[in-house]
Order: structure tokens, then C-alpha cells, then sequence
């Protein structure tokens, strides 16, 4: 299997601070990777540094053999690759379907077709097509705003797939999510990954999910890889359980 | 209500207010048919700070500046004989480029800093008008700014020029509706919503905002194109911070956000004073208080008052239709 994403020995430093101290790892095509670790072991700093959002201090990020480090997000999505982050972030003023529209119509066309192209940019049925599979048709229409929490990251998680990414960045995805919608959200990634072979990176707290949906897991601490392989492996590493897991 | 019932209902909205707004001048007087024309000259103006302000959510006070660029576009071209339509052109390219240019900062400081860039740009080109004299005869301004003529017919009395800018009106909004319905008006909301996400999801802000400056900007300078020959003189103290933070509350008054917002907003601050004149001296202050007393009572403006109507309307059907789902589900 090739490498999707390429992360080599990235660091960010805040002030005097070693957010991300040297971490590099690959994700290779069709993987669920699962990135765990203590709070503010760098976890959401590394997901920023790969997709734009911060420039790492050093180090290089390679998205199917091409270095994107100091790309913008947008490029960086255009190129395939999504994400979600730890807090929602929906478009509470529009409608689940027009929030589902939005995730795609700026890689449909270009800027100026799009302003004088169709409404929906010509992703009316995508967005239905989305909406069912995240069983969420009986709300198409609501204002993303008013649904429930567990169904806005249910949208939310549905907007990094809709313009058929082929690497998906969760951050945090099962938080403050109810046992039945986090069963719900699983089954929707799982589906994803079998039947469109998606790529995913997820990281995650909640060792249950990570454990039944992942293939990798890494674990971060103080900003560092301190360790790497199957779940079941890492679940056992005294290391890990040490520093993160507990006994 | 179903999509058909409400499509049919603003059309029928439409058709009567047009009607209002092409029958009521024949029986108004001169004074009435101009402030009704300022009406919809400022309405453009506003306009193009709701798509700025209310829709890509870029702090702007600097609308009053483009409606003084595009007013002494117009009026120092059509004084040296050239068309309106060639000044109209002018004014819309110039304001558009300045406004592109106006919207780098925005790419670097938010909300009231932003406020605070846009604010020293207006007080800026306020200077240029006053003290460029051999471009814009300083204090003094441009007098005689000329009406135009539109299809061989003189738009000199005051309802045909009223009828032109009425028209210019249904222009921009066409055209504005057209942006705002399309992949861009999306953008734009989504910038003013939730910038992270948007850029994480493709959506290149950085364009966009530019763009919500520019076409702002550039309907600025429409307005005032349109308004120099209506007044017939263009000077320097018309175009201060003051007619900028009127613009200001027009989008907010009105519904900032909202398509009509600056229609409605465009009655409250220009027709509403008018009105209150029965009340002598005091007009201003009632004026005042009004305005306050609104702000409270629905800080999201006129529309919000209607939109807040509709959503619990639309809250409460939803929660029944649900309520009568469990029941049938309920029931053996």
C-alpha cells in the first residue's frame, strides 16, 4: 500500500514551548489511524500543522509524494484531503443540506462559474446522497442550528466527506456524543472506509471507538511519538499504560 | 406553507410594492419624489454594505466614502460633458479596485480594528475631497452636476429622474439577489459564520473577502454616481463619517444579513425623519428613541422581527409533526 500522507520529523514551537517535538509517521492508502495521547500532548497542533492551519517550526508533510507544508488549508483540501475539528464547527444559519453543498461547491468549477452557475452548484443529489447515508433526510431542511448535538457531528463529520476526500482528519470525533450516536457515527466511518476506501486519521480519547474502528494507533506524548502499532499491541505497551492509559 | 404558496406569495409582495413605488410618486410633490429618489440612491449604497457587512461579515465605515468617490466621479465628468453612463462606469471600476485594495486589512485584523481601518479610510478620502482642489474644487464642491438623458427623454424634473434611479435600483437587486442565491452568497455566510471552517473546507477566504469589499465598494460608488445629479451639488461635508454610519444603520436597522434588510433600513433612515417632521423640532429625538427602542426589541432589525416569527412558526409545526410521529409509533 502507498503512503497517503508522509509526516516527517515535524516540530512547533510556541515561545519556549515543544508543542510537537519531532513526529514523523505515514498513513498509508485505505488505514484508519488512531492518534491518542494525554491532553495537550500536541495531538490538535500536529492535525494544524498538516493541514495549514500552522506552519510547523520544521520538519515536512508530503501528501501523496507532494510536500504541501506551508500551503494553505483551502489548497490543501482541494488536494483531497478533510477534516473535523474538536469543537463543532458547523454553519449554524444554513440548512443541513446547504452546509453539506458548501463542504463541495468550491471544488466544483471555478470562482467565476460558480457565481454564475446553478444554485447548488450542481450538488443537490450528492448532498441527499450524504444526508441518507448519515440517516439525517428527515432534517435535510432544518437549520443546522437547531439540531441536536449528537446530529450536528453527525453533520459534521458527513461535510468532510462530501467532496469525496481521500484522507479524512477527525479530531476528537466521539466527544460529548451519546452511546447510540457514537454507534451510529462508527458504523458511518467503517462504511466509508469499506466502501470507498477512504483514508482516515482519528484522534480520539475514547478507547472503545478507537480501539473497534482503528487499524494503527499512535500514541503521543510532550509532544513526541511514544508509540506505534496494531491496537491491541499499544493497549498492552507498559509504556503507554504508564503514561496514558492507566492500569 | 408549501414552496409553491410561499413562491407565490413573494411575487405577489413584490408586484405590490412595485406598484407602490412606480404609482405613488404620480401623486407626490416635488420635495416627496426627491427624498423618495435619495430613498433609493442610498438603498444601492446600503446594499452593497449588507453584502460587506451583513452577509461576508467584514466591519466596514468607509460605504460613505465610495458613495463620495462615485459622486464626485460623476460629477467632475458629466461637468466636462461626458455621459453618466461613462462616469457610472468610472465610479464602479475605481470603487471596485479601492475596495479590493481596502479589503488586504481585513485580511489581517477583524471586527472593531477592522472598523478602526475602514474608519481612518473614510476620514481619508473626506481630506482628498476637501483639499485636492484642482480634482474636486475643495470646499466649494462641484455645482450643476447635469441630469442625464436616457432614451432621448430629459430625466431633469424630479419623477423621471426618480423612475431612472428606481430603475438602477432594480438593477443592483436583481443582480444582487442573483450573487446572493448563488455558490458565492454561500461563501460569503460561511466566512461570516465560521472563517476556520470554510477555509479548512476549500472555500478560499482570502478571495472572497476581497470580492465582499470590491462589490460592496463598487455599489458605494454607484449610489453616489446616482446621487450627485440628483442633488446637482457635490461638496465635501455630504460625504463624512456621518453618511457612513448612516449607511451603517440602514443594514442594521433594516436586517443586516437579510436581502430586504437595507430596503427596509432605507425607509427608517431616510423616509422615517420625514415623516416625523409633524412633530416640529423634536422630530430628530423621536427619531432617536425609535430607532433605540427598535434596536432593543429586535437587535437583529426589522427583518429579524419577521424571521424570529417564521422560525417559531417552523419550530412549532416541526414539533408536532414529531409529536404526532411518537404517537403513531406509540399506538399498538
Amino acid at each position: 500500500m502507498t503512503a497517503v500522507l508522509e509526516v516527517s520529523d515535524i516540530k512547533k514551537r510556541f515561545g519556549g514551548i515543544h508543542a510537537v517535538d519531532g513526529v514523523s509517521f505515514e498513513v498509508r492508502e485505505g488505514e484508519i489511524l488512531g492518534i491518542i495521547g494525554p491532553n495537550g500532548c500536541g495531538k490538535s497542533t500536529l492535525f494544524n500543522c498538516i493541514l495549514g492551519q500552522l506552519q510547523p517550526s520544521e520538519g515536512e508533510v508530503k501528501l501523496d509524494g507532494r510536500v504541501t507544508t506551508g500551503m494553505r488549508p483551502c489548497d490543501i483540501n482541494k488536494l483531497g484531503v478533510s477534516r473535523t475539528f474538536q469543537l463543532l464547527q458547523i454553519f449554524p444559519k444554513l440548512s443541513v443540506r446547504e452546509n453539506l453543498i458548501l463542504a463541495a461547491q468550491e471544488h466544483k468549477g471555478t470562482m467565476m462559474s460558480r457565481l454564475f452557475g446553478p444554485r447548488d452548484a450542481g450538488l443537490n443529489g450528492a448532498a441527499d446522497q450524504m444526508i441518507a447515508f448519515f440517516k439525517l433526510t428527515h432534517l435535510a431542511d432544518e437549520l443546522a442550528g437547531g439540531l441536536s448535538y449528537g446530529q450536528q457531528k453527525l453533520l459534521d463529520a458527513a461535510m468532510a466527506f462530501m467532496a469525496g476526500p481521500r484522507l479524512v482528519l477527525l479530531d476528537e470525533p466521539a466527544g460529548g456524543v451519546n452511546l447510540t450516536m457514537l454507534g451510529n457515527l462508527r458504523d458511518r466511518l467503517k462504511a466509508f472506509n469499506e466502501e470507498r476506501g477512504a483514508t482516515f486519521v482519528v484522534i480520539e480519547h475514547n478507547m472503545d471507538f478507537v480501539m473497534s474502528l482503528c487499524t494503527r494507533v499512535l500514541v503521543l506524548a510532550e509532544g513526541k511519538v511514544l508509540a506505534e502499532g496494531l491496537p491491541a499491541e499499544v493497549r498492552a505497551n507498559p509504556a503507554v499504560i504508564e503514561a496514558y492509559l492507566g492500569h | 406553507m408549501s414552496e409553491a404558496a410561499r413562491t407565490r406569495l413573494n411575487y405577489a409582495g413584490v408586484a405590490i410594492a412595485l406598484a407602490f413605488l412606480i404609482l405613488a410618486p404620480l401623486e407626490f410633490h416635488r420635495y416627496g419624489i426627491y427624498i423618495l429618489s435619495q430613498w433609493a440612491v442610498m438603498t444601492i449604497a446600503a446594499i452593497g454594505l449588507n453584502l460587506t457587512l451583513g452577509y461576508a461579515g467584514q466591519v466596514s465605515l468607509a460605504q460613505g466614502a465610495f458613495v463620495g468617490i462615485g459622486a464626485y466621479c460623476a460629477a467632475i465628468l458629466t461637468t466636462q460633458g461626458w455621459p453618466l453612463i461613462a462616469a457610472i462606469a468610472l465610479a464602479l471600476v475605481l470603487c471596485f479596485v479601492i475596495g479590493w485594495l481596502l479589503g488586504y486589512p481585513a485580511l489581517r485584523v477583524q471586527h472593531h480594528y477592522l472598523a478602526f481601518v475602514t474608519l481612518a479610510f473614510s476620514t481619508l478620502a473626506f481630506l482628498v475631497f476637501r483639499n485636492e482642489s484642482w480634482l474636486t474644487n475643495g470646499t466649494e464642491g462641484i455645482d450643476g452636476v447635469p441630469r442625464p438623458t436616457v432614451l432621448g427623454l430629459s430625466t431633469t424634473p424630479h419623477l423621471y429622474y426618480y423612475y431612472f434611479c428606481l430603475f438602477m435600483l432594480a438593477l443592483v437587486t436583481l443582480a444582487t439577489l442573483g450573487l446572493v442565491r448563488s455558490p458565492w452568497g454561500r461563501a460569503f455566510i460561511a466566512l461570516r459564520e465560521n472563517p476556520l471552517r470554510a477555509l479548512s473546507l476549500g472555500v478560499d477566504t482570502r478571495r472572497y473577502i476581497l470580492m465582499a469589499f470590491a462589490i460592496g465598494s463598487a455599489l458605494g460608488g454607484l449610489a453616489g454616481a446616482l446621487y450627485a445629479p440628483l442633488v446637482g451639488l457635490v461638496e465635501p461635508p455630504a460625504f463624512t463619517l456621518t453618511l457612513s454610519l448612516n449607511l451603517l444603520m440602514m443594514v442594521i436597522v433594516g436586517g443586516s444579513g437579510y436581502f430586504l434588510g437595507p430596503f427596509l433600513g432605507g425607509l427608517v433612515a431616510v423616509l422615517l425623519p420625514e415623516w416625523l417632521r409633524v412633530v416640529d423640532n423634536y422630530y430628530l429625538i423621536l427619531y432617536a428613541l425609535l430607532v433605540m427602542g427598535l434596536l432593543i426589541y429586535s437587535p437583529t432589525g426589522l427583518i429579524g422581527i419577521v424571521d424570529r416569527f417564521l422560525v417559531d412558526r417552523r419550530t412549532r409545526a416541526a414539533s408536532a409533526a414529531r409529536a404526532a410521529a411518537s404517537a403513531s409509533i406509540e399506538r399498538p
